[in-house]
């Protein structure tokens, strides 16, 4: 925990320092490059006003194509229908399954194999378990899609349960490479005082070690969460039933049925992709820090 | 009994390679991750390659027949020019992507008002759904757009891109670009905010400007994340699926069928252990680039 605490702390002085340090010539705020980024930043959050505003219009107002316009008059309708016509109840659900599923599965199996590997460094087969594991980010899940899809339907996983195996195995080299780096930075007399009180190594890492690794864990688990909400590829080949389809997949409804009904749609869209959002809103520092540890370290 | 053992022997690294057993525990930790790994993906990847050298269509009898597959992948027009598409297009998305994330990293590690603002805004792109965002865009350009050129007589913007076979690769490019800038970006942060302000304050004396601190100091410094960030993207926008998907569904014609899409088309029709081949093939390019990102990136642990 301490560990943890000090590198935050290290690496928010890092960047206050950094960002207060007062550069020559540079003390005043950049107002030109403020505004600039704001421009940006539209280009950004257009699209996001376009799904919102699309969403609560009627479907007269919104057939005219005119995305840019504000909803008049403000209507649900468009929430309604798209929630009985996606079924969203079941969609939704099966999509956290699928999510909730990715992100404990990815967390406790990277977490525990991690664990072994680095403790175990000095044996063969737990250092070639590491290359072996980590081989997946070579392969990209176009390669192997086909043969899993046969697979998954001889043994009936070709179903929400097939997804996060799979989704878990594809997220397990990054998680793994993540936690097995942060591990090796804890130092082992932490461990050594518990085992001299008499943990065993289960009781060690589940009550020290584990811990320790949280802010670790969330970051594994939030790209888990990103990647198993988000995906469309995976779940649209793997689960055969379109009963059980995860909700990005139940999107491609409005592609071909209902096509004119765009207020409909946007709704839809909008329902399955602001969890997400909030999720990060909620969860900034992890993700943005994550992506950086994982660039650098991967 | 094996806890003391441990702890007298973890000191002396000679001593514990010799003597030390491996507690069965740690099995038990490593052991699910290596079998579901190996059943999910080893096996699929293992079956996937042997099928490539035979006739199945994916189910019933099969027989071998070589590199009859890959002889014919070669000169499948509709193959090369999935790969031909694919490659383009990552180029140009990887140039994109890094140039603009690049700029916006320097404007938000400036000396600018609503930081943390504008970073969480400039973040919120990577954290939606590759298809969703696509579905949204391609009503903007297959609609809004259109209804903007006939509004302003503007005849170029009164078609749908996508609907262009010689233009609907830019409609890719631009939302792929959207989503991936945001992952870029925050890299190229962590790459500027890791350079010493020291060395742009010795260099304001020496009477450097603004831009020759950028093209002298900056990226020469961040290089190494740049060499990371184009790499990454090349890897990942190889891949394309979803964000097509949601857009041309490779279409006008097959003029913007990826790779991935090919494979996965294919499949469909029925030619199963061709296009296995194709995905071998496939997976002998990532390896390829892979090695090539291990190169590149060996001796760069410092960063």
């Amino acid at each position: 925990m301490s560990t943890q605490t000090l590198l935050t702390t290290e690496a928010l002085t890092t960047v206050n320092a950094r960002g207060r340090r007062p550069r020559v010539r540079m003390e005043r705020v950049n107002w030109s490059g403020t505004i600039i980024l704001i421009l940006c930043a539209i280009t950004v959050l257009l699209p996001l006003y376009v799904t919102i505003s699309m969403a609560f219009k009627t479907t007269n107002q919104a057939v005219d194509g005119n995305a840019f316009s504000l909803p008049a008059p403000f209507s649900i309708d468009g929430f309604v229908q798209a929630w009985n016509l996606t079924t969203f109840p079941v969609g939704a659900g099966i999509s956290l399954f699928v999510t909730a599923g990715t992100v404990v599965l990815t967390i406790v199996l990277a977490a525990f194999a991690s664990y072994a590997i680095v403790r175990n460094w000095d044996r063969k087969l737990f250092r070639y378990s590491f290359f072996y594991l980590l081989a997946a980010m070579f392969i990209p899940f176009p390669v192997v899609a086909l043969p899993q899809i046969q697979l998954t339907g001889l043994v009936h996983l070709d179903n929400p349960f097939g997804v996060v195996i799979l989704a878990t195995m594809f997220q397990l080299s990054f998680s793994v490479l993540l936690f097995t780096a942060f591990l090796r930075s804890i130092p082992l007399e932490l461990e050594e005082s518990a085992r001299i009180d008499g943990a065993s190594t289960w009781q060690t890492f589940w009550r020290i070690i584990f811990p320790l690794l949280g802010p670790m864990s969330a970051t594994v688990g939030i790209f888990a969460f990103l990647y198993a909400w988000n995906d469309f590829m995976m779940p649209s080949l793997i689960i055969s039933d379109p009963a059980l389809q995860t909700l990005p997949v139940r999107q491609n409804l409005f592609q071909t049925q209902f096509s004119n009904n765009y207020n409909v749609a946007f709704a839809s869209y909008l329902m399955a992709m602001a969890p997400a959002i909030v999720a990060y809103l909620f969860t900034q520092r992890w993700v943005m820090e994550g992506v950086t540890q994982g660039a650098v370290k991967g | 009994m094996t806890t003391t053992t441990t702890i007298v022997t973890q000191g002396d690294r000679t001593a514990r390679r010799s003597t030390r057993r491996v507690e069965p525990i740690y099995y038990l930790f490593l052991l699910p991750s290596l079998i579901l790994f190996t059943l999910a993906i080893t096996v699929p990847a293992i079956i996937g390659i042997f099928f490539s050298f035979t006739d199945s269509i994916g189910i019933g009898d099969w027989s071998f027949n070589g590199v009859t597959n890959y002889v014919a992948a070669f000169s499948d027009p509709a193959i090369l020019q999935s790969y031909l598409f694919t490659f383009g297009f990552s180029l140009a998305t990887v140039i994109v992507v890094n140039v603009i994330a690049f700029l916006l990293a320097v404007g938000l590690t400036s000396r600018i008002r609503f930081k943390a603002g504008l970073r969480t805004i400039f973040v919120i792109p990577m954290v939606i759904s590759g298809i969703i965002i696509a579905y949204v865009f391609n009503f903007l350009f297959s609609n809004s757009i259109p209804g903007l050129g006939n509004a302003t007589g503007i005849e170029w913007l009164q078609t749908s891109i996508l609907a262009n076979p010689d233009f609907a690769w830019v409609a890719i490019v631009i939302v792929t670009a959207w989503q991936a800038i945001p992952g870029t970006l925050l890299i190229y942060i962590a790459g500027l905010l890791s350079v010493p302000g020291e060395v742009y304050e010795a260099a304001a004396i020496d009477g450097a400007s603004q831009t020759q601190q950028l093209t002298r100091i900056t990226v020469p410094l961040v290089f190494g994340y740049v060499v990371i960030n184009v790499i990454l993207g090349f890897k990942g926008f190889l891949n394309a699926y979803d964000i097509i998907v949601g857009l041309t569904n490779g279409g006008p014609g097959t003029a913007t069928r990826s790779v991935a899409m090919t494979i996965i088309a294919g499949f469909n029709g029925g030619d199963y252990a061709y296009q296995m081949a194709n995905a071998t093939i496939f997976f002998v390019v990532a390896i390829l680039i892979s090695l090539l990102q291990l190169s590149l990136t060996r001796g760069r642990n410092a960063l």
